[in-house]
């Protein structure tokens, strides 16, 4: 019997040529990347009650990205903190208010097909868009990585989620990920590997492969992976990755899969998930009309270029509605420098956007801009859980960066696809 | 390991913002924990005991990473957690933690106030006045030792000892 992606690389990370789901093994972690609010200030009286170093100054990135901007006593002193760790161990990669860590890491080269990586935060599955096994864990389980460089691991089944056929105009990944929380809910992934395939996946950009495999952790799997091709060689190419061989990174074909979701992409129209789950995605036509005080632009999930330029491609030459914010927080410095380049950054502001840090923001529910009470956002991030980015008494809606700008403009959930004829004019 | 107490009892994708509010995330667990699960259940941190057990539906724990939604659990004395389904970073947190956290489908013949044992190495729970148990899934040997040694952090210690000690 072959092995899956996920399998290979696990076992690659083992030492060994073959894993067997359901066996507890144990892995040596090729990077490991922490933030400031999981990070530092978590692991280091952890590790200090250990008595031991970190056992790799050059495998940990440490990035800033939850209390930013610090706003108070506590989050200055925890950024504090931080920074003074980061240099005490001589960590060889910090990146310092550059934008959210799922997308600095990867534009900064740090991740590549094969690779074994754990990141201090739920959304790591990010990576696995680059061929890498990257899954989550919480501050200790972290220290015990920072400490001995391996992690327990149950060696999962894939999950294979096939899309084919091609996409229409306006629908993004983000709508084939909440399509996919709707129909198999929150725990579908079972927290085993999900595998992501097909025609429709071969066709996406890196960016939009990050999404799919972002919302992984929403949809209840350990990681979401999709295999390298040209594409990832390309974009690997632009951050400095030098030439790799991907041809052993692939699911060999007798692998066995615990269960194939076939979706077909041609059919799929802009899905939005009423508050408070990412599970109660449906057809937008459900929750068309619903007004909105706020739309938001936001993580990792909805703010990478890829993002900025749908939202800005509805936004052109458009206002806001009437007592609507919009608020954009580009997902990293460099995201956002590239978006001014591209004349993307004037359209938000001629629309009447509130450009935010690039940071975690709003959608972590960390900072002092909270949604208030009673307030109804469209947001493109990837979580809506009650009082997530709020008061108890706010409801987030989550929906494609299409779909976030086209309500922003009708000042209700609007349906993207009716902008197509504006554009063609 | 035998723990007895009372049931606090919660439904179905208890997520970690309601466990662990994002607004008190920057503050000391003596004040995170006094907000945790206060969204569906405002009496529950002020009037949990030490020796409690939650009870919960499916997919206890979904969400973030933040291990504070299963440390503030044991901080306000929750001895174990028996859910139909965990999300499986909570899980590993928990374990991590030394929190017992079992599968088992007690949600449907358990009330909130009932006075239960739970005998965490074999998986049997018994609602004590009932005289009604129920067998949830042992847990694998390996994630059972990390419990008991206290969790991850005293399990590393005792390993850095022994590497010292045979050196």
């Amino acid at each position: 019997m072959g092995q899956t992606l996920a399998q290979k690389i696990i076992a690659k990370a083992c030492g060994k040529d073959h894993v067997i789901p359901g066996e507890v093994e144990i892995a040596n972690v090729d990077l490991a990347m922490i933030h400031d609010s999981g990070g530092p200030r978590r692991v280091k009286p952890i590790l200090e009650r250990l008595g031991v170093d970190v056992w790799s100054s050059e495998k940990i990135v440490v990035v800033t990205d939850h209390y930013v901007p610090e706003f108070n006593k506590e989050t200055k002193a925890i950024q504090k903190l931080t920074r003074e760790w980061v240099k005490a161990n001589n960590i060889q990669s910090f990146y310092d208010q550059m934008g959210i860590c799922h997308v600095v890491v990867p534009e900064n080269g740090h991740l590549k097909p094969g690779m074994f990586v754990v990141g201090g935060d739920s959304h790591s599955p990010t990576g696995g868009a680059f061929g890498a096994y990257m899954f989550g864990v919480g501050a200790t389980e972290m220290a015990g990585v920072l400490a001995t460089g391996e992690i327990w691991i149950t060696v999962p089944e894939t999950i294979k989620i096939n899309w084919s056929g091609k996409l229409n105009e306006y629908i993004t990944a983000k709508d084939m990920m909440l399509y996919t929380c709707g129909k198999l809910g929150m725990d579908g992934g079972k927290y085993q590997a999900v595998e992501f395939s097909g025609s429709t996946i071969s066709s996406l950009s890196m960016q939009e492969r990050m999404t799919l495999s972002n919302m992984t952790a929403e949809l209840g799997g350990q990681a979401g992976i999709i295999a390298p091709d040209q594409i990832t060689k390309n974009y690997l190419n632009t951050v400095g990755v030098p030439e790799i061989n991907i041809e052993h990174w692939r699911s060999d074909d007798d692998a066995y899969f615990l269960e194939s979701h076939l979706f077909d992409a041609g059919q799929l129209v802009p899905q939005v998930a009423a508050p408070h789950s990412p599970a109660n995605s449906i057809d937008i036509t459900a929750s068309k009309g619903t007004k909105v005080n706020v739309a938001y632009i936001g993580a990792c999930t909805g703010a990478k270029m890829s993002d900025l330029r749908m939202a800005a491609s509805v936004l052109k030459g458009k206002e806001l509605a009437s007592g609507v914010r919009l608020l954009v927080a580009p997902a990293s410095k460099k995201d956002q420098q590239l978006a001014k380049d591209e004349g993307i950054m004037k359209i938000f502001e001629d629309a009447g956007a509130s450009i935010l840090p690039n940071s975690c923001g709003i959608c972590a529910g960390y900072g002092s801009e909270r949604l208030g009470e009673d307030v109804v956002c469209i947001s493109s991030t990837a979580r809506n859980f009650q009082g997530r980015m709020g008061a108890l008494s706010s409801g987030v809606y989550l929906g494609s960066p299409y779909t976030v700008a086209a309500s922003a403009i009708a000042g209700e959930i609007s349906d993207p696809r009716n902008f197509i004829e504006t554009k063609n004019d | 390991m035998t723990e007895l107490g009372t049931v606090w009892l919660f439904g179905d994708d208890i997520d970690t913002d309601i466990l662990a509010p994002g607004k008190f995330m920057s503050s000391d667990m003596s004040i995170l924990s006094s907000h945790c699960l206060e969204a569906v259940d405002a009496s529950f941190a002020k009037n949990v005991q030490s020796g409690d057990i939650l009870v919960a539906g499916k997919n206890f724990g979904v969400g973030s990473s933040r291990e504070q939604a299963a440390q503030a659990l044991k901080y306000l004395g929750i001895k174990a957690v028996i859910a139909k389904s965990f999300a499986g970073i909570f899980y590993r947190n928990a374990i991590n933690l030394g929190l017992p956290v079992l599968v088992g489908e007690v949600s449907d013949v358990v009330r909130s106030g009932d006075r239960a044992r739970l005998e965490v190495s074999t998986g049997v729970f018994e609602l004590v006045d009932k005289n009604k148990s129920v067998n949830c899934e042992p847990l694998p040997k390996f994630l059972f030792d990390l419990i008991e040694s206290g969790g991850l952090v005293p399990h590393l210690e005792r390993r850095f000892a022994e590497e010292k000690n045979s050196k």
